[in-house]
């Protein structure tokens, strides 16, 4: 700790910002148990100021996220809203001081419309013509945040893709009615939304930011910090171990006060040519309509799906699996929806590792306990699965390490050719770099990866990308081509969208 | 995965309130085929008087029905539903007319058991069809000890106000639309109604908006307690004695009713004029079967092949908006 400790610059030292912090918690502390998510956090926060809030899976983030928000009750610590000091904090009171959060897994209730959504956090949308004020309300934010959302307000939820979910869910958390907005917190708002979307966010929260409302953004992705924020603060282990200005600091040395390296892009790109023996092809998918490109693979390749978001990928990816089911070479899909198609969430990590490997572990027609519990420590070992023991809960872990167990269960099968549905959604870099390796060394071993990701990165670990377009796969990169301003010109067609 | 080799496009093929009409519009189908074949079979039926006979039974279920909505809009169900209302009944025609305090502060225990329960199940994370199972037998245990035989006398305004025949309508079609416009008022239109409908689908949003779930919980469960205490009053008014084992039925019937009417198990989505529509589906679906002179030992059977043959309907409608 004392190594860390020398690196945070004393409070003077700091440029100071005009005007006393909106928000500020000193020592907070958080115990569930024995195990300490917040140990003694100084935080603060003042009006028209991004903070940008980084640190791995497990840093503490959220916790801190949720004592700030009034949905978690902090141990210890004193907390102080303006000049007031308070004792006892929680949601209600948190908005009637115009504090607002976006929680990572999106909290809007599905069964309702925007308009009823906004309602529910806005007290004031009562009586008569409540529906046509709300409605008004979001769609006014909606307007100001992402033009050209084509999202109406009178939509239900559960009929919304999930983009659109999450930018309705951030135009609640900024629209206003009676209590002025003073302070948002995002907690990995653009991890569903597209490229432009994500931008537009961006933007509006810097604008945001010169009328006085400060916001802190909790994301993996570096460079949104990089671009919007005033001052990075970095998590490590439940303190705070570093506060920066982001004038002057580098992406790298952000990445290095996390306590880790970027990992250099080790790989070099051959340029496989597209396969077209029929013997060595492990998918063969032809293109479902006109301007489709089909789409084929042998083993050991890795694919990737890219373009805006929504724009037919996963419908691909699913009807790619839904075809590899009834074909000769096993197959396996890692979702990214962790949540409602991954996890069984009241199973162990051992039970979720194996369940698709169910008939390679079965002795005399049973299961055998033994070989699932080796088949799942072996598995959780290679992919650095942070628990316990492989029989603790799943929900037990966190989000980047639920995914990990996700990850082991397609690789611990016998498939063939693994296909990835945008998994490294919210994950840190750590668990990324890791994840990355083995789909690697994965692939030399003559598997074959089909991944859709929405994160213009990784697609350079792909030896052939297809660009979708408006439900098509309609452009075809390789090797060398592969580059981020090749799929963005590819993914908005030259300008017509 | 038919739909999935089709170009990706926006997911709502109707608005919103088109699929909401729907919902209510498939029960209300059924209810107009139902009576048209009464009507066909009797055309007798087809007054003022014969419309009272007909739906008579119907004003308990409707306010069991709509009782049973409001804890399945909490994403519960409540089992014990039915011998609560047989509870009410004993405790009504044994106590409203001689001492009608002691009846009340019955009456208000029983309610605050009602929210109790419902306080127990979200406090202590229980599933609610085991607690609600658990109570039913302590409701008809306690109307067995109240009144081991069925007997004792509704109080005269009750039965008289139940035989009352008001203007224009029957008595038992007016507290259905009164029932159906109230509940869609509270429910589906107000802005309170979203805030319980959103604490039925996500509890946690509705939570980190700032909202009190055991408050809401709470005030929920009461609400369905007051509308199974209205259904066993207008029972004992029909009936004009108490019986522990008058309304089992009452339970499965209110399900089904709410899920005729476009309500569904995940929590959230209820429809109080969908259910209204269904109690008095299904409390039709017995008369019918009388006209259509089935014996009365496969009555029962041939009115689960009618729940049956409406829901299966449903889903197939849904399935296709």
């Amino acid at each position: 700790m004392s190594v860390i400790a020398s690196t945070m610059a004393p409070a003077e030292a700091r440029p100071a910002m005009a005007g006393q912090p909106f928000l500020a918690v000193r020592d907070a502390r958080k115990h569930y148990g024995a195990v300490k998510a917040l140990n003694g956090v100084d935080f603060a926060i003042r009006p028209g100021e991004v903070v940008g809030l980084v640190g791995h899976n497990g840093a503490g983030k959220s916790t801190l996220m949720n004592v700030l928000a009034g949905t978690v009750q902090r141990s210890s610590g004193t907390f102080r809203i303006g000049d007031t000091e308070v004792d006892s904090w929680s949601p209600h009171r948190a908005q009637a001081h115009g504090l607002r959060c976006v929680f990572q897994e999106l909290s809007l209730c599905a069964n309702l419309t925007l308009a009823e959504n906004t309602r529910v956090m806005h007290r004031a949308l009562k009586g008569f013509g409540w529906r046509r004020r709300a409605a008004a309300a979001i769609g006014r934010t909606l307007d100001a945040i992402f033009p050209g959302h084509g999202i109406a307000p009178g939509a239900r939820v559960s009929d919304l893709p999930i983009g659109a979910r999450q930018m309705a869910e951030i135009a609640r958390a900024f629209s206003e009615t009676d209590v002025p907005v003073r302070c948002v917190i995002l907690d990995e708002p653009t991890s569903a939304l597209g490229h432009e979307a994500a931008n537009q966010l961006l933007a509006y929260v810097r604008a945001a930011a010169v009328r006085g409302i400060s916001a802190i953004l909790i994301t993996h992705r570096l460079d949104e910090i990089m671009a919007v924020c005033d001052r990075a603060v970095v998590m490590v282990d439940g303190a705070v171990v570093a506060e920066r200005p982001i004038a002057g600091l580098s992406r790298a040395e952000l990445v290095g006060l996390m306590g880790t390296v970027e990992a250099p892009r080790e790989r070099e790109r051959k340029a496989r040519p597209a396969p077209t023996a029929e013997a060595a092809l492990v998918v063969d998918h032809p293109g479902r309509v006109a301007g489709d490109l089909p789409i084929r693979a042998a083993a050991g390749d890795i694919i990737g799906f890219a373009g805006l978001d929504g724009h037919g990928q996963r419908e691909r990816l699913r009807a790619l699996y839904a075809a590899g089911r009834r074909g000769a070479h096993p197959v396996a899909y890692v979702a990214g929806d962790r949540g409602t198609e991954g996890v069984f969430a009241l199973w162990s990590i051992a039970d979720n590792l194996t369940i698709r490997s169910l008939d390679a572990l079965r002795r005399r027609g049973l299961i055998s306990v033994a070989a699932e519990r080796a088949l799942a420590r072996s598995w959780a070992e290679r992919l650095k699965v942070k628990a316990p023991s492989v029989d603790a809960p799943i929900l037990s872990l966190s989000g980047g390490n639920q995914q990990k167990v996700l990850f082991a269960r397609a690789l611990a099968s016998d498939a063939e050719v693994i296909f990835l549905d945008d998994p490294m959604r919210g994950v840190d870099v750590n668990t990324k770099q890791d994840v990355y390796r083995l789909i690697r060394s994965e692939a030399d071993r003559g598997r074959c990866f089909v991944w859709y990701t929405t994160e213009l990165e990784e697609l350079t670990n792909c030896e052939r990308l297809y660009v979708f377009r408006e439900g098509r796969a309609a452009t075809m990169l390789s090797g060398a081509a592969i580059e981020p301003a090749r799929v963005l010109e590819a993914s908005f067609g030259g300008g017509h969208d | 995965m038919t739909d999935a080799t089709l170009p990706a496009r926006p997911r709502a093929g109707r608005p919103a309130w088109l699929r909401d009409a729907v919902a209510v519009g498939l029960p209300t189908l059924a209810l107009a085929a139902m009576l048209a074949v009464i009507l066909h079979i009797r055309p007798s039926a087809m007054s003022y008087f014969g419309f009272t006979l007909l739906f008579k039974l119907a004003t308990p279920l409707v306010f069991a029905a709509l009782s049973q909505m409001l804890v399945v809009m909490l994403g519960d169900i409540d089992l014990s539903n039915g011998s609560f209302v047989g509870l009410v009944t004993c405790v009504t025609a044994l106590f409203l007319q001689p001492s009608p305090v002691v009846a009340m502060v019955i009456f208000a225990l029983m309610i605050a058991a009602y929210a109790g329960f419902g306080l127990l199940i979200y406090l202590r994370q229980l599933p609610s069809i085991i607690v609600t199972l658990g109570m039913s037998f302590i409701w008809l245990g306690t109307a067995v000890i109240l009144l081991p035989a069925p007997g004792g006398t509704a109080p005269a305004w009750l039965s008289g106000f139940m035989g009352w025949r008001p203007p224009i309508l029957p008595l038992p079609i007016w507290i259905a639309i009164a029932a159906a416009v109230l509940g869609h008022m509270a429910i589906t239109r107000s802005s309170f109604g979203a805030v319980l409908r959103g604490a039925g689908a996500n509890p946690r949003a509705i939570e980190r908006a700032g909202w009190s779930l055991v408050g809401i919980r709470a005030a929920v469960y009461a609400a369905a307690g007051v509308l199974a205490l209205l259904s066993g009053l207008t029972l004992t008014g029909l009936t004009t004695s108490g019986d522990a084992n008058v309304a089992p039925a009452y339970t499965l019937l209110g399900v089904g009713a709410v899920i005729l009417g476009g309500g569904a198990f995940t929590g959230g989505v209820v429809s109080p004029v969908g259910t209204v529509v269904g109690a008095l589906t299904l409390s039709l679906a017995g008369s019918l079967l009388s006209f259509l002179q089935v014996p009365p030992t496969w009555q029962i059977g041939a009115q689960g092949v009618i729940l049956f043959g409406v829901l299966a309907g449903r889903i197939l409608v849904t399935e296709k908006s």
